[in-house]
């Protein structure tokens, strides 16, 4: 309010606090030829057995992707910081929702075994 | 401050309070507006997230639970198709992220060509989508009973038709209104046919009631078999009698494979491609439901392709009109995040979906 009142006095302009970042065509392009390469890692990976990590490197390529498609594309990296915090909040809540959840599901997956010899006594 | 004089190109008299066009009444500046629909916006996203991600939790609780369903179903995905659908939507996202900068720089031409150059991203996307569709509809792989894989699937539930990619076709529609209990539980006798050839005739005898010592096994067993809700009596006993049998409640060696610890390791390590009769009879029941969570969750993500794509038409029209420029662009920056969010759910989607190893 004070900077507006400032301006009154030699009239108002409403647009004046309005700078918007605007990204440059490189960075675009650069954004862009990283996640055409991650999928195609990703999509590789898949014919490389690495047992159980498989399932995470995916995961991990996954979240890299997704900063980069959510710092630069969708501009928090220019932001205001809040925006990322809606951002980050709501992914918290999902991490402990799945988190939790998978905790009691893995806790119980042992009776699940299939060929497992003792399936009634292992409880 | 609403009696001074602005200084603004594209103001009008409206009783004495002049302001530029797209600047609503109650909002002071344009920044403000501008940050007010961002942040509405992020709110929006924020529950998409979290509506997604009760969909990624079921996910995860399946596939922690059956991991041999997933290593076995997802092979009927096209991974070169999915593959394509990412690229084609990370190209739109890229597209739509030099539109919203055209629309900052006032540039009207680069902003059309980028926004349609969107949308035709979107069509892409739902044209290969159909195709995988379709190809699910034609072999059977639906929702529901329209599944080969469901217990309640007229169209064969045995073991033979259930494995073979092209199901006599005609038979999805009829069997919509779910087919007679009986033959189902005849059909059940078949699902596994070596699993338990050793004493189907105890299960026949003694349907509901298990051996001493296995109520454990039951109880667990009990709510996956609830899942598929019109399962007739006799799936669920062959879910409980399996692990059950033997003397000393050594479960059967199901058929590929006799010894049941390697088939531990197989499945955890996941190497090699899985047949149908490496599944435990049990699972083998459970594998249409990884067609249901395939489905509601691309089926959810596509719906908010289509959304997307509609308010991009949107936007064309509104471009074409000349309504945005570096002192308004609010509406292209904000259904630019939701592009790039459903792109970024993809992003998740593909990799757990379609890359399963």
């Amino acid at each position: 309010m004070a900077a507006a009142h400032a301006h009154v006095e030699h009239g108002f302009d409403p647009t004046h606090d309005f700078h918007a970042h605007v990204v440059p065509i490189p960075v675009l392009l650069a954004v862009f030829a990283v996640l055409i390469v991650l999928t195609a890692l990703t999509y590789a990976a898949t014919f490389v057995d690495l047992g159980a990590f498989n399932i995470w490197i995916a995961l991990l390529i996954a979240v890299v992707k997704g900063s980069a498609v959510a710092l630069w594309f969708m501009h928090l990296r220019y932001d205001k910081p809040f925006y990322g915090v809606v951002l980050a909040t709501s992914l918290l809540f999902v991490a402990l929702f799945i988190g939790i959840s998978l905790m009691d599901t893995l806790e119980y997956r042992v009776e699940y075994k299939p060929g497992a010899t003792t399936v009634a006594t292992d409880a | 401050m609403s009696d001074a004089q602005t200084v603004s190109p594209s103001s009008h008299a409206d009783g004495g309070h002049a302001h530029p066009a797209h600047l609503a009444h109650h909002f002071e500046t344009t920044g403000q507006q501008f940050d007010t629909g961002k942040l509405g916006m992020w709110a929006f996203l924020a529950t998409e997230i979290l509506m997604f991600g009760g969909l990624f939790c079921a996910y995860g609780v399946y596939r922690g639970n059956h991991p041999e369903v997933f290593i076995y179903a997802h092979h009927y995905l096209d991974k070169t198709l999915g593959g394509i659908n990412t690229v084609v939507l990370i190209a739109s996202s890229l597209t739509m992220a030099w539109g919203v900068r055209c629309a900052q720089l006032g540039q009207q031409r680069g902003l059309r060509v980028c926004l349609i150059l969107t949308l035709l991203g979107g069509f892409g996307f739902m044209g290969i989508k159909t195709i995988e569709y379709s190809k699910k509809w034609n072999t059977h792989k639906w929702v529901g009973v329209g599944n080969l894989y469901h217990p309640g699937f007229s169209g064969g539930a045995d073991g033979a038709t259930a494995h073979s990619q092209d199901a006599t076709p005609g038979g999805e529609s009829e069997q919509s209104g779910g087919a007679t209990p009986g033959s189902e539980a005849e059909q059940s006798g078949g699902a596994a046919p070596d699993a338990h050839t050793s004493d189907k005739t105890a299960d026949g005898v003694e349907p509901h009631t298990p051996a001493p010592g296995t109520t454990m096994a039951a109880d667990i067993d009990a709510p996956a078999a609830a899942g598929s809700r019109d399962a007739p009596a006799g799936i669920e006993k062959s879910l409980i009698a399996a692990p059950a049998q033997g003397p000393a409640g050594v479960a059967p060696p199901w058929r590929g494979n006799p010894d049941a610890d390697a088939h531990v390791v197989h499945y955890e390590s996941g190497h090699g491609a899985m047949e149908f009769s490496d599944l435990p009879p049990a699972e083998q029941q459970r594998v249409h439901i990884f067609f249901q969570i395939y489905f509601l969750m691309t089926g959810l993500h596509g719906i908010h392709v289509l959304v997307g794509m509609g308010l991009i038409s949107f936007l064309v029209f509104k471009a074409f009109a000349g309504a945005f420029g570096p002192g308004y662009f609010t509406p292209v920056d904000i259904i630019g995040l939701y592009w790039h969010l459903v792109d970024l759910i993809w992003i998740f989607l593909f990799p757990l979906l379609y890359l399963i190893h």
